[in-house]
């Protein structure tokens, strides 16, 4: 009764050689890494001798999917990094002041003047009238810049929280808007990131965004966590402000809107700005390195048309007053506007360095971070130790499955020899599913396929045993392997249900190297069980059939 | 000519010491609950928070000289261990820095490592930082807390699983071992020191799969042998099951262990104590299967009128077999 259906047969046969073709190129690893890297170059457009010969390294019409190796094999950076998403809501509630201050002076009858008092939270305005009879009527026209919220989970709510508080009118995101705020913040941080990231051209980054406000980027490759913190970790937040004047005391209390930032080039010199800029990096259209008059290093750039409209009324006004290039709160240089710019170009000059100036260039166009990084976690792995780690790895995996395989022929002859194919066909079936899938692997992740070798000869060892207790009691050989499938069922499901579920809970939970990890020990259960039960049983049933053996020794 | 790690045919009494065998693993998990509160575990930086330098150099490590070349950056707390592994390469010393987390930093800052990296180049201009990783105590403190919903969710699920499958007795006596061998891995690594990182977690709840796996067999047989045997006594049926799984049970772990053992000599040191927690969860777990888990729900009793008729059908409703 040891019947398996052609169909069932050709699948079996089917999906074990499919699994032999796509492990095959790990073989290759760098090999076909190189082809892959070529075709993508020459399907970007370029063309030259070199990659056509890279190209050739591997054939096209052959599966060229690799696992991919985590960064503890490969060597690069790892930077966990938090948003401070709270950043974002001051830039919102500064830029309502225009269209407040507007309001409230076309009611100068009834409110009288309209001031924008100091507050302690950034987030929050507060705005003052002289007349208090007219706090109430003032409070309505404000409160008519407050809108429905548009998004899915706010309807029904303001996007502003417009309220009376001593004597002021207090205005503030309010709860739905932030979380959609937050929201947005991330998403921008992360194609930012991206953006940049793919600019210095790595292979394969991982750019992920984790929880409320974490960001994971992985960059294989990369020298250093501290490089990738330089690219990814300025805000490249450009600002145009209006120069009030210069001190050289640090403490020194700003006036009412008004900011002190460090100059970049000159230690103990400080200007002191006013807080709202005329025009900001967002309305750049491009950025380039470039060299100024005298040859030195600086950037170039270009406004959108709206940005171009500000800049020039502002210089055209301001012809002959100082006005400050601001990133990241430090003044990189304050020339004298000397006539108007219409053009909306310009170049930005400071002191620094090619390279610096590149960078620069590079991070202006990508755009501005909208808000501020923390990095909770950082890691560098040289590529050396890396390949040390393969190198290891290999050279264990390769003496424990050799040791296994010369272990099971010894304790049950033909039928270890069966066992053995058939973990040898689940070894590669583990390869053939995390490259399609663009799995990764890591360190721990060749623990949990050394591992599974161990114990993926279970099942077969379960259904061996049972045969052989069988052997004892049943009429026939035939009857005692089918009884010995049969029997040893319930066991091998439940074994490896449970062993699956701690898999899955590996990989709901954890992080990084342990979800490698937990990847290839869930893929080890279902190849072990699906090798065990069919492809085992597929060579078991056809040796079975040309031999019909009276006797048979396990 | 087989190899046979036991004998065709076995009828050892395993349930007979039971006093002597449940005892032994009760104190061993006593001792191990104060190990771990006497001597703590070696929490690595994924726990703790802090920074790890790894480092390699052609030249002799010198600890000392390394310690004297750093004090004078007042990093706090530092601990410089040489790593001796037998894979590496003649003129390969491997060492690894740890650097506490500094208050208020979330990690280390590029010019305190820059300052290390000076330092110790001073002393020995071949060194090299081959890795540097540094988790902030935010992250740490959510790691810990992420590790310890795992190891429960885990224990969690299987009791479910066992539940359903099983009866409530052999839920509770896969459990109770998985906890021992859990208690016990913890027990070790708090009396040897060996590191325990995220990396540990990992290997704990492969524990958790392959002692549940073990288990798992032995029930199997054991609910199998009810059925056959209704009016055998309880002690009988759980002495022929284990008997009956002893040469798997026992090829299973041979065959695990010489995977993992070959891991441990040959896989480098930056997974050894992983695999370590591996082997030892190995022997732990086929330990418990028999001395913790069987004996277990041998003392709690089994409902014995299972298969009878389409009345009661307790603890096989979900079996593939009836």
């Amino acid at each position: 009764m040891l019947q398996i259906s052609l169909w069932k047969r050709a699948l079996i046969v089917l999906l074990s050689l499919a699994a032999l073709v796509y492990a095959t190129p790990n073989l290759f690893y760098e090999r076909v890494e190189r082809h892959n890297d070529a075709v993508l170059a020459m399907a970007a457009g370029q063309d030259t001798p070199q990659l056509r010969a890279e190209r050739s390294l591997w054939p096209d019409w052959a599966p060229s999917y690799l696992v991919n190796l985590g960064l503890d094999l490969r060597g690069g950076a790892q930077l966990l990094a938090e948003v401070s998403v709270t950043d974002v809501y001051a830039d919102r509630i500064d830029a309502l002041w225009p269209e407040v201050r507007d309001l409230l002076l076309a009611e100068r009858a009834t409110v009288g003047g309209v001031r924008r008092m100091p507050s302690d939270d950034l987030g929050v305005m507060r705005v003052a009238v002289s007349n208090p009879d007219g706090l109430d009527q003032a409070l309505s026209v404000v409160q008519s810049l407050s809108r429905p919220m548009q998004t899915l989970t706010g309807i029904g709510q303001q996007d502003l929280e417009i309220t009376l508080d001593q004597g002021q009118i207090r205005i503030t995101l309010s709860e739905a808007e932030r979380l959609a705020t937050d929201d947005r913040t991330m998403a921008q941080s992360l194609e930012i990131i991206r953006r940049r990231v793919d600019e210095v051209g790595t292979r394969e980054p991982t750019i992920l965004r984790q929880g409320a406000d974490r960001i994971l980027i992985q960059v294989p490759g990369i020298g250093s966590a501290d490089e990738l913190k330089a690219l990814i970790g300025t805000t490249a937040r450009l600002t145009f402000n209006p120069v009030i004047g210069t001190t050289s005391d640090a403490g020194q209390t700003a006036g009412l809107r008004q900011v002190i930032y460090p100059s970049a080039e000159d230690q103990g010199l400080f200007y002191i700005l006013e807080q709202t800029p005329v025009v900001t990096g967002e309305q750049l259209v491009d950025a380039q390195p470039a060299f100024d008059q005298n040859g030195r290093p600086a950037v170039s750039f270009r406004f959108n048309p709206s940005g171009a409209r500000a800049f020039g009324l502002y210089t055209a006004e301001n012809i002959g007053s100082p006005f400050a290039i601001v990133l990241d709160s430090q003044v990189v240089s304050a020339p004298v506007i000397q006539s108007s710019i219409p053009g909306g170009s310009g170049i930005i000059t400071g002191r620094f360095s090619v390279e610096e100036s590149t960078n620069l260039a590079v991070l202006l166009r990508a755009g501005a971070l909208p808000a501020r990084m923390t990095f909770l976690e950082e890691r560098t792995i040289g590529p050396e130790l890396g390949q040390d780690s393969i190198d290891a790895g290999k050279i264990a995996a390769l003496v424990a499955m050799a040791l296994v395989l010369i272990f099971m022929v010894l304790s049950y002859g033909m039928f270890g020899v069966i066992a053995n194919v058939a973990l040898l066909f689940n070894i590669a079936m583990i390869f053939a599913i995390l490259s399609v899938i663009g799995g990764t692997l890591t360190l721990p992740g060749i623990a949990g396929i050394v591992l599974t070798i161990g114990m993926a000869v279970d099942a077969n060892v379960l259904i061996f045993e049972r045969i052989r207790e069988e052997l004892r009691t049943a009429r026939g050989t035939a009857r005692a392997i089918e009884l010995g499938y049969e029997k040893a069922m319930s066991a091998i499901v439940d074994a490896n249900i449970t062993t699956f579920i701690t898999a899955s809970i590996l990989f709901a939970l954890g992080s990084g190297p342990v979800r490698g990890f937990a990847i290839t020990l869930g893929l080890g259960i279902v190849t072990s069980v699906f090798t065990a039960l069919f492809v085992a049983r597929l060579i078991l049933v056809t040796w079975y059939e040309r031999r019909r053996p009276k006797t048979i020794t396990i | 000519m087989r190899l046979k790690l036991v004998p065709e045919k076995t009828d050892i009494n395993f349930m007979a010491p039971w006093r002597i065998t449940f005892g032994l693993s009760a104190l061993l998990m006593v001792l191990s609950t104060v190990a771990f509160f006497v001597f703590g575990l070696n929490f690595g930086i994924d726990f703790q928070g802090g920074t790890s330098i790894r480092i390699e150099a052609t030249q002799p490590i010198d600890v000392g000289t390394y310690r004297d070349a750093i004090s004078p950056l007042n990093l706090g707390d530092v601990s410089i261990s040489e790593v001796f592994d037998p894979t590496y390469a003649a003129d390969q010393n491997v060492a690894t820095i740890r650097i506490q987390a500094m208050d208020g930093e979330e990690s280390v800052s590029p010019e305190v490592l820059a300052q290390v990296e000076t330092a110790l180049n001073g002393v020995d201009p071949t060194l090299t930082f081959t890795s540097v990783e540094s988790v902030g105590p935010k992250v740490s403190g959510e790691l810990v807390q992420e590790a310890i919903i795992a190891v429960i969710a885990a224990l969690g699920a299987v009791l479910v699983y066992i539940w359903l499958r099983f009866e409530w007795q052999f839920a509770l006596g896969a459990v109770a071992a998985l906890v021992h061998d859990i208690l016990l891995t913890i027990g070790i690594f708090s009396v040897i020191q060996i590191k325990f990182d995220l990396a540990i977690i990992a290997a704990l709840l492969t524990i958790v799969g392959y002692s549940l796996n073990d288990t798992v067999v032995v029930f199997d047989r054991v609910r199998e042998n009810l059925i056959k045997f209704k009016k055998r006594a309880l002690l009988d049926v759980f002495n022929l099951s284990l008997n009956e799984t002893l040469s798997r049970t026992l090829m299973t772990s041979v065959t695990t262990l010489i995977a993992l053992v070959a891991l441990f000599v040959l896989g480098g040191d930056v997974i050894r104590g992983f695999v370590f927690a591996m082997i030892w969860g190995v022997l732990v777990g086929t330990w418990s299967s028999v001395y913790v888990a069987a004996v277990i729900v041998k003392r709690l009793g089994v409902r014995r009128d299972w298969g009878q008729g389409n009345g009661d059908k307790a603890g096989t409703q979900f079996a593939t077999d009836p």
